[in-house]
């Protein structure tokens, strides 16, 4: 690990202003990922600036201008996330996605924000041995055609086929959540499914944000209407393992036809994947078996597959009808 | 850069000068000769370096020393007051020992563990979210994933977690 500075940040302003006006310096949350990161040397900022004691750890329910929100924190550590009770009952999705992810210890650890920001498990990108153009922009791109059953098949370039690792992100997605930035510039909020972008040309870049950024908040609307709302992971391992593919969903029902849904799918894109086309798909019709798969292969319509990855498709489309179905009561064949 | 930080590691207050780039591991083992945490993998995927942070169980290899000043530190060893601690005990009789080098990681794992459990934290696995969480062996087994054992002593583990929440 490169000799790196460290400031504690007083203030939600300071800390921007202090990564603003230092080149290269990183923002330190809980350090789960980063210091990881600063071992592997993939990363090695000259300052790291501590933003983990400011006190932006707590889950409130606001009305105010931008409608009912359920406000958390950046700093809510993902297990006090998962745990509360707010969160338990009205978004079910969000609490699943949260507790599917990483292990007892490490979800007392990482931290809302940093969640949503960590950077791919891409084997090549956290070998420092080997190209990868996330990490070493222009360097080449070692998982096309090298161990790929991690690999994209949704909006991947022919630069990065990388997916993105939360769990919490694909759950953020199915709920229309805002992230609530404070950059150099002041406040701004942005709509969930624009804060995270597909690789393109420019891979190395995870995000929209500016590197001084800070991520204070991520906020979920409270419609009057609760939802019936789940996330369904599938991995190697039962536990503590990325996900090969996850499904966030949440449904109303009118009139046994499908009122409202929302469907994120994790594991096989740069971004969490909202999938608006299958959504549309369904809205308005019944949810059974062979509308969502209908739906869903409509979504994947797009989808570039190889003999690593070919298998996602139909994880995909089964892991999505059972957890449709799931909600809407019935069992899937 | 050097700073100077303060930790209270099993009761025992310290100061200590660490550089910027030192783990909370490697400043309990190298810097304050405490070596009951383990370093494993050294990249939190095995949990041995586990301790109680703050009340918490927390992964000591993932976790910069200069962020923790001021933290509460406690290590397997430390949670013998006078005699085992009831999860101590049960690992013993349960045969969870085995190699031991995993053990001070699976006992803060599993004292943290209890803890969010009796705060009905729900896991994984738990069906009713909302619902008072019962810690059958599935829900051991998921809330234990973070801590690995080579000797596959996971059976006497195990044995050790039911009846330590029985209490």
């Amino acid at each position: 690990m490169r000799a790196l500075d460290y400031r504690r940040a007083g203030s939600a302003e300071e800390a921007v202003e202090l990564v603003a006006t230092h080149p290269g310096a990183r923002f330190l949350a809980g350090g789960s990922n980063l210091v990881d990161h600063l071992k592997l040397g993939i990363t090695a900022p000259g300052l790291l600036v501590d933003v983990s004691r400011l006190p932006l750890d707590t889950v409130e329910h606001l009305d105010g201008d931008h409608g009912s929100v359920l406000r958390i924190g950046a700093n809510v550590r993902n297990s006090d996330l998962a745990a509360h009770p707010v969160v338990r009952s009205r978004f079910p999705v969000v609490a699943r996605a949260t507790l599917a992810g990483a292990s007892g210890q490490i979800r007392n650890q990482a931290t809302t924000a940093g969640n949503l920001l960590q950077r791919t498990r891409c084997v090549y990108f956290q070998d420092v041995t080997t190209p990868c153009n996330k990490r070493d922009p222009g360097s080449g791109c070692s998982a096309i055609g090298g161990y790929g059953r991690y690999n994209a098949i949704l909006g991947a370039s022919d630069q990065c086929v990388t997916t993105h690792p939360s769990d919490l992100a694909v759950g953020l997605a199915a709920v229309d959540a805002t992230v609530v930035v404070l950059g150099a510039e002041g406040e701004r909020r942005i709509p969930f499914e624009d804060l995270h972008r597909l690789p393109g040309d420019r891979p190395e870049a995870d995000t929209t944000l500016a590197p001084s950024d800070l991520v204070t908040a991520v906020e979920l609307p409270m419609g009057p209407e609760v939802e019936r709302s789940t996330y369904t992971k599938v991995r190697d391992r039962a536990s503590y393992a990325f996900a090969l593919v996850s499904v966030a969903a949440t449904l109303r029902l009118k009139d046994d036809r499908v009122d409202r849904v929302r469907i994120a799918w994790g594991g096989v894109a740069h971004k969490p994947w909202r999938a608006r086309r299958a959504e549309e798909a369904l809205t308005g019709g019944p949810l059974d078996e062979q509308a969502v798969r209908a739906a869903v292969d409509e979504e994947l319509a797009a989808a570039t597959t190889d003999d690593e990855t070919a298998f996602k498709v139909a994880m995909v489309r089964n892991t999505t009808t059972m957890t449709l179905l799931g909600l809407a009561g019935e069992a899937a064949r | 850069m050097d700073t100077e930080i303060s930790l209270v590691v099993d009761g025992t207050p310290h100061a200590v000068v660490v550089d910027t780039r030192t783990t909370l591991l490697d400043a309990l083992r190298e810097r304050l000769g405490v070596t009951s945490p383990k370093k494993g993998c050294d990249h939190g995927q095995c949990g041995t370096c586990t301790v109680l942070l703050d009340g918490r169980r927390h992964l000591t290899c993932l976790s910069l020393a200069v962020a923790q000043d001021g933290a509460e530190v406690v290590t397997a060893a430390g949670l013998a007051d006078g005699g085992l601690h009831p999860v101590q005990q049960s690992m013993l009789e349960h045969d969870g020992y085995q190699c031991g080098y995993c053990t001070p990681g699976q006992v803060c794992s599993m004292v943290g563990m209890l803890d969010e459990a009796a705060q009905g934290h729900p896991s994984h696995v738990t069906d009713d979210l909302t619902a008072d969480v019962e810690l059958d062996d599935a829900e051991v087994r998921e809330r234990m994933s973070g801590n690995l054992c080579r000797c596959g002593a996971y059976p006497g583990i195990l044995a050790a977690a039911r009846q330590a929440a029985r209490g």
